[in-house]
């Protein structure tokens, strides 16, 4: 489904991918795990397309198709989806109008008509349901006044929404308690299929006591220096990460 | 990077521009005595009319144009325009006698007459250049004692009206613009709401230039009598010019004892080329007057059109406990300059006024606020709450505020906000990876920021407003 080769990204000018590859199958759950600075949501940002970080050599395709060549909202449309880290307030735009505008217009990318919006009130209302989203957060303007926690939760109700065939969730742990985290891993395992893919970018192995990875990788300086399954997360989380360099 | 899409901004086109091809009836370019004495024959217009129009000539002779506003206005050729257009074709009584390419524009517009007419209730007076082609609904409301017609035929048919009314809120010679409307104005709507009357309908005209080289000079006179509700829309699309073309309308709203008024507009003159040539300039007189005790005026204004607006729609509380709300959202692009806002003057007492408005400047495009809060020294207990936001897009393009006060009594409680923001790079990424192109995200970012206004505005202006702030801002991001 994703293949990433070789792939070398820079932000400013300073290099901070420095030969990544990457094979990730449908169904697969992916963990890339590494210190602070070692290059994981470059990786994040360089799949989506954010403007700031520069592929420099190196290539990423996603069903066959190349990836590099696509414009965020077009990869986004083929069914790419990121968690941010950090969500933005989009003061004044409801979410309802937000997801709409979104859900149409990856339809018309699919050639397939708007939907109405008493069929996109109904699949909202089951989405909701599934993430255990609150009626009071989808009432209110994008990510405006929510708290870490309900931004998290917002991103993986807004991945329910879109269903897409990767997901990418870049530090969805960080800043949640336990309570949150539990929730968010819940909606988060409520949508795996045997098509879908996920990749879960985390510092500690915490969140992977409740999404569980069938891989897990480490990423140190620009590149993946070692990877395993789970047992290799619970050797990190004993070890630290040192003793990979 | 942001270069780039600003660049691409840019490159965005009027998308309403298209001329229609109609025989015009038009008097020679220039203004003199003889002139607005031609333009009050032509309409038949009794001895007091063309006193009218005669005393502002010769006030406006002595007048010169205002140079305080934030604009740069190109010298304009007073003797090179021609003041009276009509289209030949008059005196229809049913849709089947509108000439069918002033139907097609109306569909090209978006506003099919006929439709309107069935599914959306409003009565249109549409104003083709100066003279009214086609007023619906007029028997409906004639049941109700309502009157909605142009302004010449209310001439003859309800001088006592006219004449009691007419520049009593915005006399002749209130400034430059509104004494040359007063001279040489062709047609525009007039509307009286009789006492305890609840117009059932917004009533709604749609205004446009369309011969070359005429200027467009409307006059609006609006009625609430004791008591009485009316809710009235204005909306303008013009077609693609080359030549600069001159607009200065005049709109006057009485508002007796209890009455209520909503007045809303959505302009969209064409704003010129991305290079700066062509636009409309215009320059309006609005003016309303809270004159009955508990009386209501509310402007709300979207505005993204013309090359250069002056535009200050006001308000007069004159009646102890009215109160009035100004709601506007502003936006200019390529080489747009407007300068706008609103004077609200508190006479009576307890009176109350609003005022919110929302700039969006991109491209080179200059973007002022400018309003007053006067308090009269009468006026106990007055209150004011202004709220002035200006958004921009891009760094080559300006927002100004100039909020004046004059506070002449003790009691007077006046409050003014004010923020500045940018559409932030990471907003638009954030859309995008929700696969929102960033065109669209601007839009509904933009549309965001203007809620508050635009929540004020008819449902039947709602959708037509967000798309052309839309349209106004294809492409721009800071």
């Amino acid at each position: 489904m994703l293949e990433i080769k070789n792939l070398h990204v820079s932000i400013d000018g300073k290099e901070i991918l420095k030969g990544l590859s990457l094979s990730v199958k449908p169904g697969e759950v992916h963990a890339i795990m590494g210190p602070n600075g070692s290059g994981k949501s470059t990786l994040a940002s360089a799949i989506v397309g954010h403007p700031a970080f520069e592929v420099t050599s190196g290539s990423v395709t996603f069903e066959g198709r190349n990836l590099l060549e696509k414009d965020p909202e077009e990869r986004a449309n083929e069914g790419i989806f990121l968690s941010f880290q950090y969500p933005v307030e989009i003061p004044g735009v409801s979410m309802v109008n937000f997801m709409r505008t979104a859900i149409n217009e990856q339809r018309k990318y699919r050639k397939l008509p708007p939907m109405s919006a008493s069929d996109f009130l109904r699949f909202m209302r089951e989405k909701k349901a599934l993430v255990d989203m609150d009626n009071k957060l989808t009432n209110r303007s994008v990510n405006e006044g929510f708290s870490g926690g309900e931004k998290k939760k917002n991103e993986i109700f807004q991945m329910a929404m879109l269903e897409p065939k990767l997901a990418i969730l870049d530090e969805t742990d960080s800043g949640l308690d336990i309570d949150a985290l539990r929730i968010v891993a819940n909606g988060v395992n409520k949508l795996k299929s045997p098509e879908k893919s996920t990749i879960l970018i985390t510092h500690y192995q915490r969140l992977l006591e409740y999404i569980v990875p069938d891989y897990v990788h480490v990423l140190h300086d620009g590149k993946i220096v070692k990877s395993g399954t789970k047992d290799l997360a619970l050797e990190l989380e004993a070890k630290g990460y040192d003793w990979l360099k | 990077m942001s270069d780039a899409i600003i660049h691409e901004v840019t490159q965005s086109e009027y998308k309403y521009g298209f001329t229609t091809d109609i025989e015009t009836e038009v008097i020679p370019p220039g203004l003199n005595e003889d002139i607005v004495r031609l333009i009050s024959a032509k309409k038949n217009e009794p001895e007091w009319m063309l006193e009218f129009r005669l005393k502002a000539f010769r006030q406006w002779q002595k007048m010169k144009m205002p140079d305080w506003a934030h604009l740069n206005i190109p010298e304009i050729d007073y003797q090179s325009i021609s003041y009276y257009a009509a289209p030949k074709k008059k005196s229809i009584s049913s849709l089947d006698e509108v000439d069918p390419e002033i139907l097609a524009t109306f569909e090209k517009l978006g506003i099919p007459l006929e439709e309107q007419k069935i599914l959306s209730g409003i009565a249109v007076d549409a104003v083709m250049d100066s003279v009214s082609v086609k007023t619906t609904f007029k028997e409906t409301l004639a049941e109700k004692g309502i009157i909605f017609c142009s302004f010449s035929e209310a001439v003859q048919e309800h001088p006592d009206l006219v004449k009691k009314y007419l520049g009593t809120v915005v006399p002749s010679g209130d400034n430059f613009f509104a004494a040359l409307n007063s001279a040489v104005f062709s047609d525009g709507s007039f509307v009286y709401i009789p006492k305890g009357v609840r117009c059932p309908m917004e009533l709604s005209t749609y205004f446009r230039i369309n011969t070359q080289n005429t200027g467009q000079f409307e006059r609006t006179l609006i009625i609430a009598d004791d008591e009485s509700y009316v809710s009235y829309l204005e909306g303008c699309t013009a077609p693609q010019r080359d030549e600069n073309q001159l607009h200065a309308a005049v709109v006057e709203i009485i508002a007796l004892e209890h009455a209520e008024v909503k007045y809303s507009t959505v302009q969209n003159w064409y704003p010129g080329d991305k290079e700066g040539n062509g636009g409309v300039y215009n320059f309006v007189t609005k003016r309303g007057i809270c004159k009955g005790e508990g009386s209501h005026i509310s402007w709300t204004q979207v505005e993204t059109g013309s090359a250069i607006t002056w535009k200050y729609p006001s308000c007069i509380l004159k009646g102890d406990n009215s109160t009035a709300e100004f709601y506007s959202v502003a936006v200019t692009n390529h080489f747009q300059q407007a300068d706008t806002g609103t004077k609200m003057i508190h006479l009576g007492k307890n009176t109350g006024s609003r005022i919110i408005s929302k700039g969006i400047s991109a491209g080179l495009s200059q973007n002022s606020y400018r309003g007053l809060v006067k308090v009269g020294p009468n006026a106990e207990n007055a209150r004011n709450f202004s709220q002035c936001d200006s958004m921009l897009l891009g760094d080559k393009c300006g927002a100004h505020t100039f909020p004046y006060m004059e506070i002449n009594n003790e009691s007077a409680i006046v409050e003014h906000e004010a923020t500045t923001s940018k559409i932030s790079e990471d907003q638009i990424f954030y859309c995008n990876q929700r696969g929102i192109s960033t065109e669209d995200a601007i839009g509904l970012i933009v549309n965001g920021y203007a809620k508050e206004v635009m929540d004020k505005l008819p449902m039947e202006f709602a959708v037509e407003a967000q798309k052309l702030l839309q349209i106004s801002l294809e492409g721009s991001v800071g």
